[in-house]
């Protein structure tokens, strides 16, 4: 009992330690624009998102997912194995909704997202350097994925940009305070 | 005299090819890789001349068998048998990779009694020899014999609970896992015959969709001292891996490509010999191994 009650202790010092030492009054942020595509299609569903992070040797981390999480029984998550690049970098090993990251699907344009260093699914980066991925997958659609390389800390003022072609359109990442 | 024995030689010979895949068996699953906490596979299952096409005959699903994740045994749902192709169903609420499989063991061979050489019976199993040998029975030969056709199936992330190998015939270990596989990349799995590194075994790897092309494009690989056998897969979609081992069928001794077979190097192993009307010396180990990979596109 003793023990389990320190391991308890040792834990919620460690992530408010985390927390406090990351996340000052200048706390880094994320800012990702996605921009889906409006599609003259017969059959038009919008596509499940995947945002997440990756770097060389560390567990890839999900940022942001965008799917059918509100359906009955969870029948949303069906498909999630469709944004295969990211459910097999990270999204198998999830138990959804998952929170903070599950998300609902988002109309065509341009969407917005940020990402707080210290908090949340960002957590805390170390320093190097780092792959932003923005994958979509459309039901009866087509599938993209779009990257963005970063390093972390980032340069005051850097933007990433890249875009995709069929799934995807212009897919930006900024930093800021 | 001589004629009685040639036909009891062409008959063994007869069910030794069917035995011995004279076609290809396969099950077709429809996804290998599934999201979501409750998700259902359905199967084909078939054998037929090319992969993946349902044009000859249903395998029969009887004896299939699902081991779930954790070692559970599942079951097979909505079985039926068509005229071409036999199809079921899985029910998956397990996370991890469940297991469906389609195994036999056997002994298969022959004995002398007053004069006549007779045959052990179809199904004879390893504990029941005994007593389907009569007495006095002389020039007894036996061989054994276990065929596996097995696919996998991952519900989230892959497991590896489900591959502890049973040691008997040919099996496949994972080194890279078989639901995770992606076009581009090598792929090693480990095969063992009877428990132990199947060293130099040789397994063929087929792309499915032989229909709508002209070269088979078969992939032959030679398993390596640990038994150990690596692939790069090509393109994405659906391969048929198969390993035999004795029968004088593909890969196997006397076989295609095997020892002392047609494509043998001379010197290499036993000179080449005609295949004799029957057995001559004690049949030989037999074994096969089947299974259905899914690679996945980048």
């Amino acid at each position: 009992m003793q023990i389990s009650h320190r391991l308890l202790l040792t834990g919620t010092a460690a992530l408010g330690a985390a927390g406090t030492a990351a996340a000052p009054a200048t706390a880094q942020t994320l800012n990702v624009s996605v921009a889906i595509p409006r599609l003259s299609v017969a059959e038009y569903h919008r596509p499940y998102v995947a945002i997440w992070v990756e770097k060389e040797g560390a567990a890839p981390r999900s940022l942001a997912v965008w799917y059918d999480y509100d359906k009955a029984k969870g029948e949303g998550t069906k498909w999630l194995r469709d944004v295969r690049q990211w459910w097999r970098a990270s999204g198998r090993a999830l138990t959804f909704p998952v929170d903070g990251v599950s998300g609902a699907t988002r109309a065509p344009g341009d969407q917005k997202i940020a990402f707080t260093a210290g908090k949340g699914p960002l957590g805390t980066l170390a320093p190097g350097n780092y792959t932003l991925l923005v994958e979509a997958a459309r039901e009866v659609g087509g599938r993209e994925v779009v990257r963005l390389p970063f390093s972390w800390p980032p340069k005051p003022g850097a933007t990433v940009r890249a875009a995709g072609s069929s799934e995807l359109g212009a897919v930006a990442l900024s930093f800021g305070k | 005299m001589k004629a009685r024995f040639l036909i009891a030689g062409a008959l063994a010979a007869l069910s030794l090819a069917t035995t011995a895949q004279a076609h290809r068996q396969w099950m077709l699953p429809s996804s290998t890789t599934l999201s979501g906490d409750d998700s259902w596979v359905t199967v084909d299952a078939a054998i037929s001349n090319d992969v993946f096409y349902f044009e000859h005959f249903p395998m029969g699903t009887e004896n299939v068998v699902v081991t779930e994740p954790d070692g559970a045994a599942g079951k097979i749902e909505n079985a039926a048998k068509g005229r071409y192709r036999s199809t079921f169903d899985v029910h998956l609420t397990k996370p991890g990779t469940y297991r469906i499989a389609n195994v036999s063991t056997g002994v298969m061979g022959s004995y002398t009694l007053n004069g006549k050489q007779e045959r052990l019976p179809r199904g004879t199993t390893k504990d029941k020899l005994a007593s389907v040998i009569p007495a006095g029975a002389t020039n007894v030969q036996t061989a054994e014999m276990a065929s596996r056709n097995e696919i996998f199936v991952t519900l989230g992330a892959p497991s590896t609970t489900i591959f502890k190998p049973t040691g008997v015939g040919i099996e496949l270990v994972p080194v890279t896992h078989p639901n995770d596989l992606v076009s581009g990349e090598a792929a090693t799995f480990q095969f063992l015959l009877d428990g132990k590194p199947a060293a130099g075994l040789k397994i063929t790897v087929i792309p499915g969709g032989i229909r709508y092309r002209d070269a088979l494009g078969q992939i032959d690989l030679t398993a390596d001292k640990d038994g150990k056998a690596t692939i790069t897969w090509p393109q994405p979609g659906m391969y048929w891996l198969n390993a035999t081992l004795g029968g004088g069928r593909e890969g196997g001794p006397g076989g295609e490509g095997g020892p002392g077979g047609p494509g043998a190097k001379a010197g290499e192993g036993t000179p080449p010999a005609p295949r004799p009307q029957a057995p001559a010396g004690p049949p030989q180990r037999r074994a096969s191994y089947i299974t259905t990979l899914e690679v996945l596109a980048p």
